[in-house]
């Protein structure tokens, strides 16, 4: 058993050493801050008048700087809505997306999005896509060195001239991921981005993303459909829901839930079993 | 894209301008669609050697004929009949006139055309104010058959280059503007959004997106051009000229030459395979290239 002042230094070489690592891996990010994210009575609707279909009503969220917050809901409860809403993809119907305290209007530089799909231009090289998510002004030395060392995070360096045709969707997946990174952003909006993929490759991205996290810690907007990719990877989770009042349609938050214990966290741990199965419950899964 | 394109592009064209079906798995490289199974026929030589069994058959059986004596001499003269024909051309000068002539009518109208295609088709497929200004316009020009400006051009421009050179160039432009207009209008949004989402926009969203993915389109359509290009050569050279291959036809057929009007005939038909083969391996690279 260790001493209460052996533990203490156990924690702080351990963390300097992850400060450590962290900084070697983002020397040129560091400065970055993570953004904190606040949904304003946000509403959104598509149409109108007796056509009018409101797919989210009144979302009030605040989101802590640095925090990973996982959106989970059933299909079509407006979850990517939301997340566009942020990227400034989208623009509210009524309320608003604030940024570090400033609205989201039109596509915001402090955001950066990777998509359910890859999206990688199939005619460019791997490099050049992720490229295209360095922030515009950035010069060319600083930015091939940039694209280097995103591409060694995601374990891309050896596939750096292939073209996205030429690699599996995992790698693909990951090339997106690294273009996101590559905008230094300050709020990372991940739209189901391992939906996709086949469950071994779902895991080992989503122990890829905790460690970019832990190199590149901003704040981590996740929207996904599954529950254990949730638990797994969030500081809180948000549940997205329609009310079965009639008069007020559309999906609003009807839950907000803070996961218990330090990422990586143990898959098999009681405690996220018992989440994992009120969670099911209220998206409506029984019995597990 | 396929549905709405008029036009038969080819299978590589259509692969590229289409969605590409990229299946995600980890096993390895996404799979490519319509790749053909590795065999004998998809070797390259093997596939020439077969291309040249039916005309290798066409010509075994054109010579039968003058033996057997199905169709006459003067319906169907023989294979050496036609060479003999093509050495008398040669020889008094005659036959690299018509096909220079005949070349350079096609290459020039060829070029105006694809030049004015590109230029109305991005116009058009980029700015919705142009579409719904000319749209109208330029559909109802494309469904005037085209000998029907063939008056008209007369008309205007009488009987000389010019005339000819306009009527391929109408021939060349509707095809190069109509796969270009839809490739534009059917680039994946899905990547317009992405390059969108990151910053990009205007000048930048078209060169980095919206252009190099309809290159293999463009491509496409400057191939079905040419080819209209040769058809509507010979359209207005039957109409009138003096000079050229489409001459040579209506002139032998005043002169009761069938020799001449088979050698103008596989003459259009090699001179035409043979500038579309290499537009067909540009298309290829463009393919390769761009997507």
């Amino acid at each position: 058993m260790l001493l209460p002042g052996a533990m203490e230094l156990y924690m702080s070489t351990v963390l300097s050493a992850q400060q450590q690592a962290a900084g070697k891996a983002q020397p040129t990010t560091a400065d970055k801050l993570a953004l904190p994210v606040t949904f304003s009575a946000l509403t959104r609707s598509f149409g109108s008048g007796t056509s009018e279909h409101v797919v989210l009503r009144d979302i009030n969220l605040e989101v802590r700087a640095g925090e990973v917050l996982a959106i989970v809901g059933a299909s079509g409860c407006g979850k990517s809505t939301l997340l566009r809403a942020a990227a400034g993809l989208d623009a509210p119907t009524t309320g608003a997306v604030l940024i570090d305290g400033t609205p989201v209007n039109g596509i915001d530089d402090r955001c950066a999005v990777a998509f359910q799909e890859p999206r990688l231009l199939p005619w460019l090289s791997l490099r050049a896509n992720v490229a295209i998510g360095l922030p515009r002004g950035t010069g060319a030395a600083a930015g091939k060195a940039k694209v280097t060392e995103l591409l060694g995070l995601v374990e891309l360096a050896d596939f750096a001239e292939h073209r996205p045709r030429e690699v599996s969707g995992g790698m693909a997946q990951r090339a997106s991921l690294a273009r996101a990174l590559a905008r230094n952003p300050g709020v990372l909006l991940l739209d189901e981005p391992f939906g996709a993929l086949d469950a071994l490759t779902r895991l080992k991205m989503q122990d890829l993303l905790l460690d970019i996290h832990r190199a590149q810690p901003t704040t981590v907007l996740l929207v996904t459909h599954d529950v254990d990719e949730a638990l797994q990877l969030a500081d809180r989770i948000i549940v997205l829901g329609k009310s079965t009042d009639p008069a007020r349609p559309g999906a609003s938050v009807t839950e907000v839930l803070t996961v218990p214990g330090r990422r990586p966290r143990d898959r098999n741990s009681a405690d996220l079993g018992r989440m994992r199965s009120s969670l099911l419950a209220t998206l409506g899964v029984k019995g597990h | 894209m396929t549905q709405e394109n008029a036009y038969p592009v080819s299978k590589e064209g259509l692969a590229a301008n289409g969605h590409t079906l990229t299946t995600v798995d980890d096993d390895g490289p996404a799979t490519q669609p319509n790749e053909p199974a590795p065999g004998l026929l998809s070797r390259r030589p093997v596939r020439l050697l077969l291309g040249l069994v039916v005309p290798a058959l066409i010509l075994v059986l054109w010579q039968l004929n003058s033996v057997v004596g199905v169709f006459s001499a003067v319906q169907l003269p023989p294979p050496s009949a036609v060479g003999t024909a093509a050495v008398e051309l040669i020889e008094r000068g005659e036959l690299w006139i018509h096909i220079a002539i005949s070349t350079q009518r096609v290459l020039i109208g060829f070029a105006l055309g694809a030049t004015l295609g590109l230029a109305l088709g991005a116009l058009l497929g980029l700015s919705r104010l142009a579409d719904a200004l000319l749209s109208p316009t330029i559909g109802a020009l494309r469904a005037v058959p085209s000998l029907a400006w063939v008056p008209l051009l007369i008309l205007w421009m009488k009987i000389g280059e010019d005339s000819k050179v306009t009527l391929i160039l109408i021939g060349a432009f509707f095809p190069v503007f109509t796969t270009l207009f839809l490739a534009l209008r059917h680039v994946d949004r899905n990547l317009v959004e992405a390059a969108r989402a990151f910053g990009l926009k205007g000048i930048r969203l078209l060169t980095t997106v919206q252009l190099p993915a309809v290159v293999p389109a463009v491509f496409s359509g400057l191939r079905l051009a040419l080819a209209q290009a040769w058809l509507f050569l010979v359209a207005a050279e039957l109409i009138a000229s003096s000079l050229g291959l489409g001459f040579l036809l209506t002139d032998s057929t005043n002169n009761g030459r069938t020799d001449r009007i088979f050698l103008a005939i596989i003459l259009l038909a090699v001179i035409g395979k043979t500038t579309d083969a290499l537009l067909g391996i540009a298309e290829r690279w463009a393919v390769r290239r761009w997507t």
